[in-house]
């Protein structure tokens, strides 16, 4: 008798867990972070990996990865894709610089522009998926290549030069757009870090993170997105407008990517045309690894900042251990398999619940 | 009942792809209270219909009514204001939203002011439990739980009582029980019967004929984009129902048999020879 009520209780319990964690899957990226971090603190400690420095070295990487993931997050969680963003970072940037170096433009007046032009391409995008209905994979892998030739073609034409150097745009463009930031309390010697060489790309992307958390998670707006993924002729029937909607996303990545090429401009006092097709992975295995669902219709911002987290520590930790450099890649194909095969039990066992609970 | 006037009507409508004639002289009503069945089988213009009176598409001429004016339903959005709700086979809801959310897509509830309106989950989960629970659906009672949870039969009672929660007046239910095994049918059969009572008109559409005999008040059987019958409750029996829609004498027998195998075996078909 005790026995079964026993059983029965935990039984209960259990079911309750597994359905929260159902609920939380945002909770398992987070998770999969502290293991990463665990591991990579344990075998990077002698190498300095959990000093400020050490830290600031991984999250200034993933900062500029996690600009773009959350749009390109947002635009997977809507059932489309973007891929152009690796044309559109270093667009970005010597868009930037050529406003101000050729034509003398304001600082602030140059980085609107940039935004401007980047958006208006954003909504290109978005204007060919929402009419052709050609999959966005194909329609941004075109604009990529357009973008990356224009970049070249446009800055030879203009400048001469595919590098501009983009020098003295003024303390506080620099203090907020592109520097090193180092918070520390108490007196030489006896210093606590709070943070050291952490470069504001990081600021801005938890500004951003923050911004789009309300969006997705507090705002109706976020509904819209969701429910767009997760069934498009029924959310158009519901009365929600996706054409627009999904031009606006296309416009979000476009303008996170422009922000980003900005950014590193103002950081490095130089821009360049080359394309970065790195980044254009990067940002789909931090959304990935984060829980969004490649075929739309799930995903949080926190899940993808604990994704994009978790993707700066296996790119740059391995550096502070002692393993082979070349692993690395392999580190973070790993991490990726586990992750899809994670988001993908997930579904099922979501979508299957009723097959399980019998009441 | 019939003495009142059809809440919506299609008048002599016809609809054209470009050169392809999909309906032809379209006449039919729904009043308050009274479920229509549209019967047809595939390729018939079942679709096309729907997707005319739920504002996807637009008449090539003829005219749909609303209380006895005409109306012009330019989007689906349109169609919905005026209380024409659709709900589709599979429900037309999300698998990985929570009832809640997916109850309210589109006019979620807020509380806050300006730019911070912050989407009330708390206040959508209790009106949605709340409005399915009403339809006698009492295994729903957690609106944090996924949509992609629930069986097929608990999806089409969500999705058509948010229909009606949001002033719905006319339901189109696009093949409902299609996709459901029998239990599941009769649970969504029974849900379409308190609509009925609640003084909706129904747009019934479907190919099972059992089922359609089951709630339908008034028939018509669509062949090839026209009416090619229209009837009341108990004028036909279901064999000539089924011949019609067929339009052949060994289907209504054929089908009739398996149906009535089903029936006695759990819904299992009978077993290849």
């Amino acid at each position: 008798m005790s026995d079964k009520q026993e059983t029965s209780g935990s039984k209960g319990r259990g079911a309750l867990s597994l359905q929260s964690i159902f609920r939380r899957p945002d909770a398992g990226a987070a998770a999969g972070f502290f293991v990463i971090l665990v591991f990579f603190g344990y075998f990077g400690a002698e190498n300095n990996f959990l000093t400020a420095l050490g830290t600031s070295t991984w999250l200034n990487f993933a900062s500029k990865v996690g600009i773009v993931a959350i749009p390109v997050g947002f635009l997977m969680i809507a059932g489309e894709m973007d891929i152009s963003i690796g044309a559109l970072i270093p667009a970005g940037g010597i868009v930037l610089a050529m406003a101000v170096n050729q034509f003398g433009m304001n600082f602030w007046l140059a980085c609107a522009l940039s935004l401007g032009i980047a958006g208006a391409i954003g909504a290109i995008n978005g204007f060919l998926v929402t009419r052709s209905k050609v999959p966005s994979l194909i329609v941004t892998l075109a604009t990529l290549f357009v973008v990356a030739g224009l970049n070249s073609y446009v800055s030879k034409q203009l400048a001469g030069t595919t590098q501009h150097s983009l020098q003295d745009v003024g303390p506080v463009s620099e203090f907020v757009l592109g520097d090193y930031h180092t918070l520390a309390f108490g007196a030489e010697g006896a210093q606590i870090v709070l943070f050291q060489s952490l470069q504001s790309s990081f600021f801005i992307w938890i500004a951003f993170a923050v911004v789009c958390f309300f969006i997705l998670h507090m705002s109706p707006w976020g509904n819209w997105i969701i429910a767009m993924g997760g069934d498009q002729q029924s959310a158009r029937n519901a009365g929600i407008p996706t054409g627009p909607l999904k031009i606006v996303l296309f416009v979000l990545s476009a303008m996170a990517a422009a922000l980003v090429g900005i950014s590193e401009a103002v950081l490095a006092n130089t821009a360049s045309t080359t394309t970065q097709f790195g980044m254009i992975f990067n940002s789909i295995i931090c959304v990935v690894v984060g829980g969004v669902l490649l075929t739309g219709g799930f995903g949080t911002v926190t899940g993808i900042v604990f994704g994009t987290l978790t993707f700066g520590i296996v790119f740059q930790g391995i550096n502070f251990t002692t393993f082979d450099k070349d692993l690395n890649l392999l580190f973070i194909g790993a991490l990726l398999l586990i992750a899809v095969l994670m988001n993908e039990t997930f579904r099922r066992m979501a979508t299957n619940w009723s097959a399980t609970k019998k009441s | 009942m019939s003495d009142k006037a059809p809440i919506l009507a299609l008048r002599g409508v016809n609809k054209s792809f470009g050169p392809i004639d999909v309906l032809h002289d379209i006449n039919i009503e729904v009043r308050a209270g009274e479920v229509l069945c549209l019967l047809g089988d595939n390729g018939a213009g079942k679709s096309t219909l729907i997707k005319l009176m739920s504002g996807v598409h637009q008449p090539t001429s003829g005219k749909i009514e609303m209380d006895g004016a005409v109306v012009a339903l330019p989007t689906p959005r349109a169609a919905s204001e005026k209380g024409i709700a659709t709900v589709h086979q599979f429900g037309g809801t999300f698998p990985l939203m929570s009832i809640g959310r997916s109850f309210f897509v589109g006019v979620e509830p807020t509380k806050g002011w300006g730019p911070f309106k912050v989407y009330d989950r708390k206040t959508a989960n209790e009106i949605a439990v709340k409005a399915v629970q009403d339809f006698g659906i009492t295994r729903i009672d957690d609106g944090d739980r996924l949509v992609g949870g629930l069986s097929g039969g608990e999806r089409q009672s969500l999705a058509i009582a948010r229909a009606v929660h949001f002033g719905a007046r006319v339901l189109i239910l696009d093949e409902p029980t299609a996709a459901l095994g029998v239990k599941q049918a009769a649970h969504v059969l029974r849900i379409v019967n308190e609509a009925k009572r609640r003084g909706l008109a129904v747009i019934f559409i479907t190919h099972q004929v059992m089922h359609a005999m089951a709630v339908g008040d008034h028939f018509a059987v669509l062949i090839r984009g026209a009416i090619a019958a229209d009837f009341k409750k108990g004028e036909r029996t279901r064999e000539e129902i089924t011949d019609l829609m067929a339009g052949g004498e060994t289907m209504a027998g054929l089908e009739a048999s398996i149906e009535g195998y089903m029936a006695d075996h759990a819904g299992h078909p009978p077993p290849a020879v």
